[in-house]
């Protein structure tokens, strides 16, 4: 509690390059400052949860990480190099891979297809070979979800539940070493919600790196090391989450400030 | 429905439901046909019978089922092209414009620019040739640069190709000067449909490579999913499919072989050459090479749309654009393609369309657009976007001339068959959203 550098408290994270850096990232969209002068990193092994209202600036942040937009001033770091991220391909090349909150998948299209998107298998004359596609699809299926069965329909036909599964297994299939999660149970029930946690857990043994994106303050406690707040663009602040209640974080949400490190 | 298939997948331990045992499943769905194709083919036959009894039988005799052909080749064509544009939620006004440039291109560089210019003379061996290629390439590189006006400047498809229609109808009259510029080179003319055809041995041949081909087709699709242990359509199922593959394109064959040279063509022709006819000479037109190409363009297009990564996504792109974008997918560029390609299929259009007027004329293609649009849309191509099929834009194209000739051979007047077209094309998209609706579709 004492300590004031959050990297140099989280014990995993002594002598260890971490495994994303942002540094001082900026963008603004006409006038307004979407993100300014954010740093947060991410560990292997690690969650870091993301919190904060609806336009505080997570999602902007993540997309910029993401290349779906290009930040205006920053550094990006990936396993201490300097990374040029322009592009959804671009971050794709560093096993940077996204879950977002809308799904980004192509409804009229059917999982395989989806999962593979921008990636096709192709056969020898260069054609999609989508049997092979199909084959690997219920691969990863049997290990993700195993009730999942509608492999040649459209996804606009699946439940919230296999759409989510279907977006997962797109990240968990191309060996992703850095995942980033916007919203990954908010369309989701009760059941489906424990097993999206437990992939996580799993993931995270594995040693990715994870950025979770929630509204959800009680399960990002469960879920996390470490959560970062933002509000109105800026970062509130970086917090283990055994230093911090429930309460705590809902006063930097809220207040934009940590009531335990005011000065007395 | 994928629901009754085998479940492939090792149910987990916590999985305590019986496995899903198979229900009886009925005929059409044994043979996975698509029931929108169904449908179409059943509309098109109707329509079919009722112009034949409204005609006394005229309809469908060999002559007018020839003539139904060739007519649909250069709608057809196109509308293949316009299924990829709708499909990635744009649209293209300025088809029947540009198809005007394209053939005034190909006519004046066949008879004016490459004689004067390279001293061809008129009947030179490569002046068709040439002037084809000039016209596909002015034709891909206009839809190319209304592709990149729409993709990259973010210019509504709509607006951009308002503009080429009136642009495009105007730079072919600037071309020729309003002239009509004929007749084209005989090679050229071939392509228009009576004008050349495969005649009665070549249509067989034609004929039995096609079946064989469709046959080994559905084969290897079989084999493949097998191969990867996936659920495969019983054997009767298969065989069936094969038979009416092999029985519709034999069937076609034979319907176009039945239409025979009138003597009188055929005695110009022998005195032509300077000989004497025999008796009882006859002879077949086949196949017209403007029906083999509309074939030719029918599967590539098909394989585009189905098997290549650029297909995928077109699709992808019409589904969800922003899904598309986050997944890598250059869409502006992919606009830029999907209107070239329209572009060189319109080109192709206009030497179907010119050669069989054997010239070219100011308004040629006049109101193309419409008709183009109208197929694709009858044939199940979805304005939202990311639905459409190949097979169903030319089916679409056949439904509309068989309509609009027909009317014409019962005597309908002119403004009536319009208002009929237009009403079809209204009532199509009304049942397909009803389709869509009841299936649980978008």
């Amino acid at each position: 509690m004492t300590m004031t550098e959050t990297a140099k408290a989280d014990p995993r994270a002594a002598g260890e390059t971490p495994l994303v850096e942002l540094k001082d990232i900026s963008i603004a969209f006409g006038g307004v400052q979407a993100v300014d002068g954010v740093s947060i990193d991410l560990h292997p092994g690690e969650v870091v949860g993301l919190l904060g209202h609806n336009g505080a600036g997570k999602s902007t942040l993540i997309k910029i990480l993401s290349g779906a937009y290009r930040m205006d001033s920053g550094e990006i770091r990936i396993n201490g190099q300097k990374a040029e991220i322009h592009s959804p391909r671009d971050a794709r090349r560093y096993n940077i891979e996204t879950i977002y909150q809308t799904l980004a998948l192509a409804d009229n299209l059917d999982a395989a297809s989806n999962l593979f998107l921008g990636r096709e298998i192709t056969t020898a004359l260069g054609f999609v070979d989508d049997a092979k596609q199909e084959a690997e699809t219920r691969k990863i299926m049997a290990r993700l979800n195993p009730n999942f069965r509608k492999l040649n329909e459209p996804v606009s036909a699946l439940s919230g539940g296999q759409r989510q599964s279907v977006a997962i297994a797109r990240a968990v299939y191309f060996n992703a070493k850095i995942l980033i999660m916007d919203e990954p149970t908010a369309a989701l029930g009760v059941h489906e919600t424990a097993m999206v946690a437990d992939l996580i857990k799993e993931l995270k043994a594995q040693g990715l790196g994870i950025f979770l994106i929630s509204h959800d303050t009680r399960e990002m406690m469960e879920l996390c090391d470490r959560v970062s707040v933002m509000k109105n663009g800026q970062l509130v602040g970086t917090e283990r989450v055994e230093d911090v209640t429930e309460d705590d974080i809902l006063s930097m949400i809220i207040l934009g400030k940590n009531p335990k490190r005011e000065p007395a | 429905m994928s629901d009754a298939h085998a479940n492939p997948i090792p149910s987990t331990a916590k999985d305590d439901r019986p496995a899903p045992k198979a229900p009886a499943k009925s005929f059409l769905s044994q043979l996975e046909i698509d029931l929108r194709l169904l449908g179409m083919v059943g509309a098109f036959v109707l329509v079919c019978i009722v112009f034949n009894v409204l005609t006394d039988g005229r309809f469908l005799t060999p002559r007018n089922i020839f003539n139904l052909t060739i007519q649909t080749v250069s709608v057809a064509i196109m509308a293949t092209g316009m299924v990829f544009i709708i499909v990635t939620r744009h649209i293209d006004l300025s088809v029947g414009a540009l198809l005007a440039t394209a053939s005034a291109v190909m006519a004046m560089m066949q008879t004016r620019w490459l004689p004067d210019t390279l001293g061809l003379p008129l009947g030179h061996a490569a002046l068709p040739w040439l002037a084809i290629l000039a016209g596909l390439l002015a034709g891909t590189l206009i839809g190319a640069f209304q592709g990149w006006l729409v993709g990259y400047l973010t210019i509504p498809a709509f607006i951009v190709t308002l503009g080429g229609l009136l642009i495009w109808r105007n730079v072919a009259w600037y071309l020729t000067n309003g002239q009509t510029i004929g007749p084209l080179d005989e090679t050229f003319q071939a392509f228009g449909g009576i004008n050349g055809t495969l005649g009665a041995t070549g249509s067989w041949i034609f004929g039995l490579i096609a079946a064989a081909a469709a046959v080994l087709a559905l084969l290897s699709a079989r084999r493949s999913k097998a191969a990867h242990g996936f659920p495969v359509k019983p054997i009767w199922a298969e065989a069936v499919l094969i038979g009416i593959a092999v029985v519709a394109i034999l069937g076609f064959v034979a319907l176009l072989n039945a239409y025979e040279v009138p003597t009188r063509v055929l005695e110009r022709d022998f005195a032509a050459r300077g000989l004497e006819m025999p008796e009882g000479t006859t002879a077949s037109y086949g196949i017209p090479y403007s029906v083999l190409v509309l074939i030719a363009v029918a599967v590539v297009m098909t394989v585009i749309a189905r098997k290549t990564r650029l297909g995928r996504y077109i699709f992808a792109t019409g589904g969800n654009p922003d899904a598309a974008e986050l997944s890598g997918i250059n869409t502006r560029f992919l606009t830029v393609k999907v209107f070239a390609i329209l572009g060189a299929l319109v080109a192709i259009s206009a030497v179907v369309a010119s050669a069989r007027l054997t010239n070219h004329s100011n308004d040629i293609g006049t109101l193309d657009e419409l008709r183009v649009i109208a197929a694709a849309v009858i044939g199940g191509t979805a304005l939202s976007g990311g639905i459409g099929t190949i097979y169903g834009a030319i089916l679409g194209a056949l439904i509309m001339q068989s309509l609009q000739s027909g009317m014409a051979m019962v005597g309908v007047d002119a403004p009536l068959q319009n208002i009929v077209v237009g009403t079809v094309l209204v009532a199509a998209v009304l049942i397909d959203i009803i389709y869509r609706r009841r299936v649980g579709g978008k």
